[in-house]
């Protein structure tokens, strides 16, 4: 089926999220649509499964017009969306996840279970999607939990298949089983749209390119002639470089070190075991992993979050294991958490108070338990000038920022104390280029400043451009330690599938 | 931060719908600050009128009836006495929901708090005698401070070590509370001599709170409760925005998981806030004990408890919101004394109009609907589901 | 730049395993420790004071009188069986301080607290006779109007609304149910109690759905509403005209052959309508919950409406219909404080058992048969104040009257961290 959109516009209050955006998308094709965060593409798709209903525009079908009053009609037309945060119900089975919406019943509304369970297992063997139909959700991996996804547009008899960001969550091998399944789904005459910001990955497997910006279609791209330079500039509106200059530093001494550091869960099954590593001074040391094998965790031993079950971290040579988190940050660690919006921010405080937020009881914005509104507001309108945070208005709620600013007002407060200790988790994650490349500068600037500097990304591309040392996490263990310039994404990737040295 | 909107979509930057606090901290535009309210407590009392018509009385009746809500709230020096008189405990008790709400709590517990802190006044106003009143008054209300602050720490305690709901033990403690007092005014300790009926001892003349216009009348009731309890409102106001304990309670209410990010501690928060919040509610019920009822008896609180969840939401948690909401309710619970007396409209009608002034305050978008007002104000939302 | 070590000897992390093993040990020995000196110093009550105090026999009725199989009831000496009591339990204490039962300490915990609650009857009845089977049959009564309740409170979040409006709800029942009880029979009574429910619940489901308020706001307001309205209407119209308060009550009826089994016969087939129902609600929601397309559809929504939405279920229409088969099911419980207990209405006469629902509920674990069985736990705490109080224990009765609130409070403290409520309980969902 050939799909075709016209003149699709939709705003927000404040935001004009699409405008008059037209493209086409063949059958038996793969039709790849890019674009920096922010550009549209997720609203586009929303519009396309029925989520959201377009201001202007239509949306054709094999030549026909087509509405979408909900996700229902959509699904009908035969457009099946395999959504970023997949739309899985975890504490439900496979089959029950599959069947919702379309369950096979008996007499009186009672589901048949069995008939559920095979027809998860017919369309699993016809595509070669193998999964357990009984299976819980929430424990299986997120490569499995893809494919229950896609089991699910299948069953539903989609034609259409639209990925939103298919490959933000797996391993570069994940990746290439994943691009394998689009192959046979593409072979069936399937018509795929491939959401991505990954020019590479665009350029591997589309057979079209349509670029997006501010919410416009800036153009369409042939991918045997185009290059990601090519790419990159239209989908950013201007050459860009996102290769960090990164100059030789010099060592200094160790500033934080885990030794044996384990950490469980309630129930004594470990979150990490027998962690150890290092960071010195004027040091990056990059964590890569896939989410979920214990970054999370290893950030929160660091910052004080969680308690250990053994081992000990020390900071500067002192023993901080029992320190609150309070401690560790005024002992002079920073650290920027890996979500802005649940933890490195409150939505409803000002900029000013957001820039003190774990700062607030000390000198100067605090003497004696009173808080010093002119000392706080001073500081914060110097940082929202120094670190580019726009509209730099102090008094704006946080939640009123974009992520990109939001996430430089979390750099802003965590960058400007001088501090030998850096813990950056996803620094970057879901921002706009503009903000990456300033973030990514000033990460660099702490590193030539002699900081000891630890991020934790699954962004592999910006673990390799910033880090002096790679070490991969993979089930709670460090499973193997090497230098950028000694390895390449394909080695690191297979330890993150748990490959060990 | 409570909605499941649009996450994960690129644009708009996934906002989270204004919460409770949010429109608490900016909703300073006169629609969402008075006329929301106004028209709630106007819509509240059209309905009052077609449930009173509903038991069978007229049009007239039931204008009768409002005629004496009205003398019996503003009408005379000695309706706005009791007004002010009956706003005092709602202030306080307005003032412990509304700290605990912005701490991202649900004190329902104010009822309890209050039971404890009145007994512990009581016990304090009539044990010790001959005591000067400026130390035997200042005592007895640092008792009722006590009372309350233990009745809230109870709960804050459990939800910071064991996670309980706090909706849920505050209320039981409510009821435990009732009961501790039925038993308490039976025991020697506290029972009248001679009395067989569970009424505590007198409080002396030294512990009573002094009427403020008892020069023009004695018959004037309001007494210096009424600026114990501004002054609550100006020290929590102060508290809240001024102070870095204040900072921290706002940050643990708005987003509890950023604040603990920021190094500060959720449990010391949840148990402060709540010893807090149970302080101003024993604080209120030393007020009713040493300046109203001299003594106490089972269920003295009378549901004001209830009441000041109602003023904590219709001041939005607000401290100067929670005088105006406390006022108002006061002069409602005063007229309708009036009402009950001379027109034969029972007072519990007072309660049903404010439960229907909170609906209305919460959902503004209602209000907005029935009086065709545009862009309506977002609803209220403060919890999380159980797992806050 | 020298590069660090990065093999770590195979030996050292096996060691690392051992001492978190040893480590979770020491915990656990701590917890061991701490349960152990619990049940050590319920022994010491028991032996103490409560033996001391107890002199004759206590006997337990465990028939009644009319029933055909007469069991004969249960003596035992007072004192003598308080010593093996205490006995029990400081065996229970011991143990768990020098062993620790580990995985079955909760358990353990539990037949210790049991245990307690028996040497408590045993000791109150120390010289009289104490009818364990009615005790008994009143538990299964007083823990239907909560295992109602919590049902309520399940069909609600399930489909992902917080309902802490259960109170109201079975108040709005108790109210009209006795009303139309008094005026058109029982059935009717109990048909507008149900339909009390329903309508309270629309509330509940208008205001949480379709103006996404704080649902917790809502249902503190639905008990208040309620709460005023009886009691305005009780006095402005039941007490002028007290025809309308005054219902025929439900009589138990005896199920043949099943209700002449001693001691079960008389506890579950020889009970009011109410109580059946209770039964049937029960089971019958659990299959629907579970085995059926609605209740995919309604715990779906429960947990991810968002998926659910990219589905095409209607989240709406689904929380609707669960909000107020919620509700119809709390008014449905709230006849019984009028048309199965005693037929007429008192203000507030549910005394706060819809939020005892409510922790049972959560205490079942968002399930049907688990909030049964927690429902029994404050059904039987309740019934015991109840039966202390007539045999006149030394224990004041305000206290006794505490006994269901504090259990509630315990259980409440005890187990809500384990609890997992639908993840998406208590948030509005909003398309666009």
């Amino acid at each position: 089926m050939e799909l075709e959109l016209r003149g699709i516009t939709k705003r927000f209050p404040g935001v004009l999220a699409n405008d008059d955006v037209n493209l086409t998308a063949r059958s038996g094709k793969v039709l790849a649509l890019i674009g920096e965060n922010g550009a549209g593409k997720s609203t586009l798709m929303n519009v396309l499964s029925g989520l959201y209903h377009p201001d202007q525009g239509e949306i054709l079908i094999d030549g026909v017009v087509h509405q979408f009053p909900g996700p229902g009609a959509a699904i009908a037309a035969g457009i099946g969306m395999v959504h970023q945060h997949f739309m899985l119900i975890p504490v439900f089975s496979v089959f029950e996840n599959v069947v919702l919406g379309v369950e096979p019943t008996k007499a009186g509304g009672l589901m048949d279970r069995k008939k559920a369970r095979s027809e998860v297992k017919e369309i699993s063997s016809k595509y070669g999607l193998a999964v357990d139909p009984d299976a819980m959700v929430e424990s299986l991996p997120v490569g499995i939990q893809q494919r229950v996804e896609i089991i699910k547009v299948l069953l539903r008899g989609a034609q259409i298949l639209v990925f939103d960001e298919p490959t933000a969550v797996l391993t570069p091998q994940e990746v290439e089983e994943f691009f394998g399944i689009v192959a046979e789904l593409k072979a069936r005459g399937a018509t795929i749209i491939f959401i991505t910001h990954k020019l590479k990955e665009a350029l591997a497997i589309a057979d079209d390119i349509t670029v997006l910006r501010d919410g416009k279609v800036v153009g369409n791209a042939d991918p045997k002639t185009a290059t990601p330079e090519d790419l990159a500039e239209m989908m950013v509106g201007r050459p860009i470089d996102l290769v960090v200059d990164k100059t030789e530093s010099i060592l200094g001494e160790p500033v934080l070190e885990l030794v044996n550091v384990t950490v469980t869960d309630d129930f004594g099954r470990p979150y990490l075991s027998g962690v150890s590593f290092q960071v010195s001074a004027g040091e990056i040391v990059g964590i890569a992993g896939i989410q979920g094998n214990g970054q999370t965790e290893l950030v929160k031993v660091i910052t004080g979050m969680m308690s250990l079950a053994d081992g000990t971290v020390s900071f500067k040579g002192v023993d901080i294991s029992d320190f609150s988190p309070r401690r560790r940050h005024a002992a002079g660690i920073a650290h920027v958490p890996e979500d802005r919006n649940e933890m490195g921010m409150v939505g409803s405080f000002t900029v000013a108070e957001n820039l003190i937020l774990d700062s607030y009881y000390s000198e100067p914005f605090s003497k004696g338990g009173r808080l010093q509104r002119t000392d706080i507001a001073a500081s914060a309108i110097g940082l929202v000038a120094a670190y580019d945070v726009r509209p730099p208005l102090i008094e704006n709620t946080g939640s009123a920022l974009s992520g990109g600013n939001a996430q430089k007002m979390i750099v802003a407060r965590e960058f400007s104390r001088d501090v030998p200790m850096l813990v950056c988790a996803q620094p970057t994650r879901g921002i706009d280029v503009g903000s990456i490349e300033y973030i990514h500068d000033q990460i660099m600037r702490k590193r030539h400043e002699g900081k000891a500097i630890l991020i934790v990304s699954t962004e592999l591309d910006e673990i390799f451009a910033l880090s002096d040392r790679i070490l991969v996490l993979f089930d709670g263990k460090v499973v193997a330690e090497r230098r950028p310039a000694d390895t390449t994404p394909a080695e690191i990737g297979l330890f993150m599938a748990g490959k060990s040295t | 931060m409570t909605t499941t909107t649009v996450k994960g979509t690129e644009s708009p930057e996934p906002k989270p719908s204004r919460s409770f606090l949010q429109q608490l901290t900016t909703g300073t535009d006169w629609k969402s600050a008075a006329l929301i309210p106004a028209l709630a407590v106007l819509t509240a009392l059209i309905i009052g009128v077609i449930i009173i018509m509903l038991t069978g009385s007229s049009f007239g009746d039931a204008m009768t009836a409002y005629w004496a809500l009205l003398q019996g709230s503003v009408g005379s020096l000695k309706a706005i006495s009791e007004t002010l008189t009956a706003a005092t405990p709602l202030i306080l008790a307005g003032l412990s929901v509304a700290i605990a709400f912005r701490a991202g709590l649900f004190n329902i517990g104010t009822e309890g708090q209050l039971l404890m802190g009145g007994m512990f006044a009581v016990w304090a106003g009539f044990t010790f005698v001959g005591l000067p009143f400026y130390i035997h008054l200042p005592l007895a209300l640092l008792a009722g401070v006590v009372g309350g602050a233990i009745w809230g720490f109870i709960p804050g305690f459990l939800k910071a070590k064991t996670g309980a709901h706090e909706v849920i033990t505050t209320i039981m403690l409510n009821y435990i509370a009732l009961r501790l007092v039925d038993f308490l005014l039976k025991t020697e300790i506290f029972q009248r001599e001679g009395r067989n009926d569970p009424v505590s001892k007198t409080v002396e003349a030294s512990a009573q709170l002094p009427l403020l216009l008892g020069w023009i009348n004695p018959g004037l009731r309001v007494h210096l409760g009424l600026i114990v309890a501004l002054a609550a409102a100006a020290f929590i106001h102060w508290l809240l925005f001024r102070t870095t304990t204040g900072f921290e309670f706002r940050a643990v209410g708005a987003n509890p998981k950023a604040a603990q990010y920021a190094g500060m501690s959720i449990t010391k928060t949840y148990v402060l806030v709540m010893v807090i919040g149970g302080a101003l509610a024993g604080l209120a019920g030393a007020g009713q004990v040493l300046g109203v009822l001299d003594r106490a008896t089972p269920g003295f609180s009378s549901g004001l408890g209830f009441d000041a969840i109602a003023v904590a939401l219709l001041g939005r948690s607000n401290p100067w919101g929670v005088v105006a909401a406390a006022v108002l309710f006061g002069g409602l619970s005063a007229g309708g004394q009036q009402m009950q007396v001379s027109a034969d409209v029972g007072i519990d009608l007072i309660s049903v109009i404010q439960a229907l002034i909170i609906i209305f305050v919460a959902a503004p978008a209602l209000i907005s609907a029935i009086y065709r007002l545009k862009a309506p104000v977002a609803s209220t939302q403060i919890s999380k589901g159980w797992g806050s | 730049m020298s590069t660090p070590p990065i093999d770590r000897e195979p030996i050292e992390s096996y060691e690392i395993t051992g001492k978190r093993t040893k480590e979770l040990t020491r915990r656990q020995i701590k917890k061991a420790r701490i349960t152990g000196i619990v049940m050590f110093a319920l022994a010491a009550v028991v032996m103490f004071f409560l033996a001391p105090a107890a002199a004759g026999t206590s006997t337990f009725g465990l028939s009644f009188a009319e029933e055909s199989i007469q069991l004969p009831p249960l003596s035992v000496p007072s004192q003598g069986s308080l010593w093996v009591l205490a006995m029990v339990l400081g065996f229970l204490g011991a143990s768990q301080f020098f062993r620790g039962f580990q995985s079955k300490t909760t358990v353990i915990l539990g037949i210790a607290f049991a245990v307690f609650v028996f040497s408590l009857m045993v000791w109150a009845t120390a010289g009289e006779e104490f009818s364990l089977i009615s005790m008994l049959v009143s538990t299964i009564a007083r823990a239907t109007p909560i295992a109602l309740g919590a049902l309520s409170g399940i069909l609600c979040e399930r489909s992902g609304v917080v309902n802490i409006g259960i109170e109201g709800m079975l108040l709005g029942g108790a109210f009209t149910g006795v009303v139309m009880g008094s005026l058109l029979g029982g059935w009717v009574g109990l048909l507008a109690a149900t339909v009390t429910g329903g309508v309270l619940a629309l509330l509940l489901a208008v205001l949480a759905v379709n103006f996404r308020v704080d649902q917790i706001i809502i249902g503190v307001v639905i008990n208040i509403l309620v709460l005023g309205l009886t009691s305005f209407l009780t006095a402005q119209v039941l007490v002028k005209n007290p025809q309308f308060n005054d219902a025929p009550i439900f009589q138990a009826i005896k199920i043949p052959v099943l209700g002449d089994i001693p001691i079960v016969g008389p506890m579950f087939f020889d009970q009011t309508i109410i109580v059946y129902g209770m039964f049937i609600l029960i089971a019958s929601v659990t299959f629907l919950l579970f085995r059926t397309r609605w209740g995919l559809r309604t715990r779906s929504v429960g947990e991810n409406p968002k998926a659910a939405d990219s589905l095409g279920i209607k989240v709406a229409k689904v929380r609707y219909l669960a909000v107020i088969y919620g509700g119809m099911v709390g008014g449905f419980a709230g006849a019984w404080f009028t048309l199965g207990t005693v037929g007429r209405f008192d203000e507030g006469m549910t005394g706060g058992r819809g939020f005892i629902g409510l922790a049972a509920m959560i205490v079942g674990g968002w399930n049907p048969v688990g909030a049964f069985f927690a429902a029994l736990i404050f059904g039987f705490s309740d019934s015991l104040q109840q039966k202390f109080a007539v045999i006149e224990t030394p224990i004041p009765g305000e206290f006794l009257a505490m006994a269901p609130y504090l259990v509630t409070i315990i259980i409440v403290a005890g187990l809500v961290g384990r609890a997992r409520p639908p993840a998406a309980d208590g948030q509005p969902y909003e398309k666009e």
